[in-house]
């Protein structure tokens, strides 16, 4: 089905206003984009993380559907018992079939570091629900830490720009892929500045019989250092800059959804954002170089598996 | 009209057998020695058709609480059954399950926590987790573990606690010991724990709820408040649930069980199996004319104060065995005996309290070495001084 963004606006907002994300956070407008896209009444779980604290500071709720946090890396286990225990009520006739969706949502510390087993697990099991990365690209939450998502050459707290090392040295998981390789229904890579992209994965996801998987790039103005009102433009350089590639493995086809009319150079990405900008001194230049023939030759790899 | 079948059961297997009458709509688990043989068994009840239950088979322990949370927050009957390294796993999960009021069920076969590693039997392992929120029920046959598993189901579904219960059993010494366990007709068992209405469910789309909300000092100090208040009103409710139980199922339960106590001047007091060993003993020096009792403790948490000062206040002697150690106390004493001198001390009872470490690791512990304890009691009782505050019982020393 088409997205219509004036039948959309007309939906009941799923996540309200007046939470506490900060100003130009990607991650109000990356859940609101999803969950409008979803037309199935949804169950929501949360692991701990800046789409957590941000919703849910007691008494209040954000949270116009059902919601729930756990801790913080069993996001993928706590919604596998939600799902299993819809099945058995509806199949014991204890319920009506009310064609539930679940959605869990994890950050990219949730994902990437501490719940990989989790959602391994409950990948293999084969539980029907959507897994969310909100991929911010640190532990933002906590203060900019690194993690494995961190892109090389990023300053973060634990991995600081110093005078000596250029910022984090490793390079970033290739979590999409090793989420590919559980060989489940549907699995994706996504960006808000690319709404119509985001939204269009999200029904497949959610039409998929089985888990299914989207890492969507969340950009964290205070983390990547620019001004808040940027956050969609210096996404949308990740994807021009086939740093974050638009793509899905669906039934295990992979298909490459965008690709830039011109592809450009991953310096305009980089010197947009402050936690780049040491690599600009002269002596870690070659930082840059080694990024660009890293994303060429990650491009090329999925141009050639796409077969696009 | 209850019909029971007598049949000859691991202590494991007659869990096994609670949870199949129970039916519950989920069970998450991940097995462990020697709480294998309940995971096992009930995944063949699955297999076979005979519960209505939706068996997840995670793959670590932290990932079943974690899924027997999000089940239970989804407003159904949710089981599970650990021990030892995979309780410690699911520590943080505890607290949360607790905290977050879901009635949750689970069998405990009692090991030792690593390290060094250990399959066998001590306590190591629920005393560990003995301040996460959850009611401690303990069995000294496997027949008290079927019982006690049933009744479970009552007392954590409760209005007044949505409380979740562990119900322990000794590792081998009672989860793989063959006994004769009186398994009641599966009517009886469903028509005793009724069924269950959960006052929100994350399933219930219509009126959404949030579930496990972050919580700071405005609010956090107050319902942790409420969430020990509940269990101050849980002894209640376990008293009540068990006299249904008896009176439905002829065997009786309370918070403890007291074998020639009425005149005693001395007593000993000791969690699970044990504790047959110990009746053992006081029958065999009751009839050397010894006045020496024994009480077991069936409920550690919520700690039965009360019960234990009325049962102790007029004695002049009693030996606290305990299976775990908790390190860095107070002469490196066990959990039960401090908690059992606190009581003591708080109601200004006085009687003479000595501790026993016993059994670690799985250590068998025979008649003499608990006879040997109460002829301590005896010399303590004689002299009114106390040589050791702690002692241990066969250990090479």
């Amino acid at each position: 089905m088409a997205i219509n963004l004036k039948e959309l606006s007309a939906k009941p907002e799923r996540l309200a206003s007046g939470h506490r994300f900060c100003a130009g956070c990607a991650e109000p407008i990356i859940i609101r984009q999803m969950l409008h896209a979803i037309d199935e009444p949804v169950v929501v779980g949360a692991a701990t993380g800046c789409a957590e604290i941000a919703t849910s500071m007691y008494p209040n709720t954000a949270w116009n559907v059902p919601w729930v946090h756990n801790a913080f890396e069993n996001v993928a286990s706590t919604i596998s018992g939600v799902e299993s225990m819809y099945r058995s009520l509806v199949r014991q006739g204890k319920m009506q079939e009310r064609n539930l969706r679940f959605v869990a949502i994890g950050g990219d510390g949730a994902t990437y570091d501490i719940g990989l087993q989790w959602i391994s697990g409950a990948f293999e099991r084969g539980h029907r629900f959507i897994y969310v990365c909100l991929n911010n690209e640190a532990y933002m939450n906590t203060g900019i830490q690194r993690s494995s998502a961190t892109p090389r050459g990023a300053s973060t707290t634990t991995s600081p720009a110093g005078s000596v090392i250029p910022g984090k040295v490793q390079w970033r998981k290739p979590m999409t892929e090793i989420m590919a390789a559980h060989d489940i229904p549907y699995v994706a890579q996504a960006a808000p500045s690319n709404w119509r992209d985001l939204m269009e994965k999200t029904r497949k996801a959610a039409a998929a019989n089985g888990p299914s998987f989207i890492n969507v790039l969340s950009d964290c103005n205070r983390g990547w250092r620019h001004s808040t009102e940027t956050s969609i433009e210096v996404t949308k350089l990740g994807v021009e800059t086939c740093y974050w590639p638009l793509y899905e493995v669906e039934n295990g086809v992979w298909k490459l959804n965008y690709k830039p009319r011109e592809k450009k150079p991953i310096v305009e990405f980089l010197k947009a954002q402050g936690r780049f900008s040491h690599l600009f001194q002269p002596e870690f230049k070659h930082v840059i170089d080694e990024i660009q023939a890293k994303i060429d030759e990650e491009w090329d790899k999925l141009v050639a598996r796409c077969g696009a | 009209m209850v019909v029971s079948t007598k049949r000859a059961l691991e202590g494991a297997h007659a869990s096994a057998q609670a949870m199949r009458q129970i039916n519950p709509d989920v069970v998450a688990a991940y097995p462990i020695t020697p709480q294998t043989a309940i995971v096992q068994t009930f995944s063949q009840f699955v297999a076979d058709g005979a519960v209505d239950t939706e068996f997840i088979a995670v793959e670590s322990e932290h990932a079943a609480m974690s899924a027997c949370i999000g089940a239970a927050a989804a407003g159904g009957r949710v089981m599970t059954a650990t021990a030892a390294n995979g309780l410690a796993l699911m520590w943080e999960e505890l607290y949360i399950a607790a905290s977050l009021r879901l009635p949750i069920v689970m069998s405990v076969v009692n090991r030792a926590l690593s390290g060094p590693l250990n399959i066998h039997c001590d306590h190591s392992d629920t005393m560990g987790a003995r301040d996460a929120g959850w009611i401690h029920i303990f069995s000294e046959t496997g027949q008290e573990a079927y019982d006690n598993t049933i009744q479970a189901v009552r007392i954590a579904e409760h209005s007044d606690l949505l409380t979740p219960v562990m119900v322990m059993q000794d590792g081998f010494i009672t989860g793989h010991a063959v006994e004769r366990v009186e398994v009641a007709d599966d009517k009886s068992v469903k028509d005793f724990i009724g069924t269950y209405k959960p006052q929100h469910s994350l399933l219930d789309v219509d009126h959404p709820a949030t579930f496990g909300a972050w919580d700071l000092y405005d609010y956090y100090f107050e319902h942790k408040r409420q969430q020990s208040d509940a269990l101050s009103r849980a002894m209640k409710v376990i008293v009540d649930v068990g006299e249904e139980f008896g009176k439905k199922f002829g065997r009786h339960y309370g918070i403890s069980d007291a074998y020639e106590m009425d005149d005693a001047e001395m007593a000993i007091v000791v969690l699970s199996s044990t504790a047959g060993t110990a009746r053992t003993v006081v029958r065999k020096l009751r009839q050397q004319g010894v006045k020496i009792g024994l009480l077991k403790l069936r409920v550690f948490r919520p700690f039965p104060a009360q019960e234990l000062v009325a049962a102790l206040k007029g004695l002049k002697a009693v030996a606290v065995l305990d299976r775990s150690i908790v390190f860095g106390a107070m002469d490196g004493a066990g959990p039960v005996f401090l908690e059992t001198c606190a009581a003591l001390y708080a109601a200004g009872a006085t009687p003479k309290v000595v501790n026993y470490i016993y059994g670690l690791g799985g250590r068998d512990v025979l008649p003499d070495q608990i006879e040997k304890a109460a002829s301590d009691l005896r010399e303590i009782v004689n002299t009114g001084k106390i040589k050791s505050l702690v002692s241990y019982l066969g250990l090479r020393e």
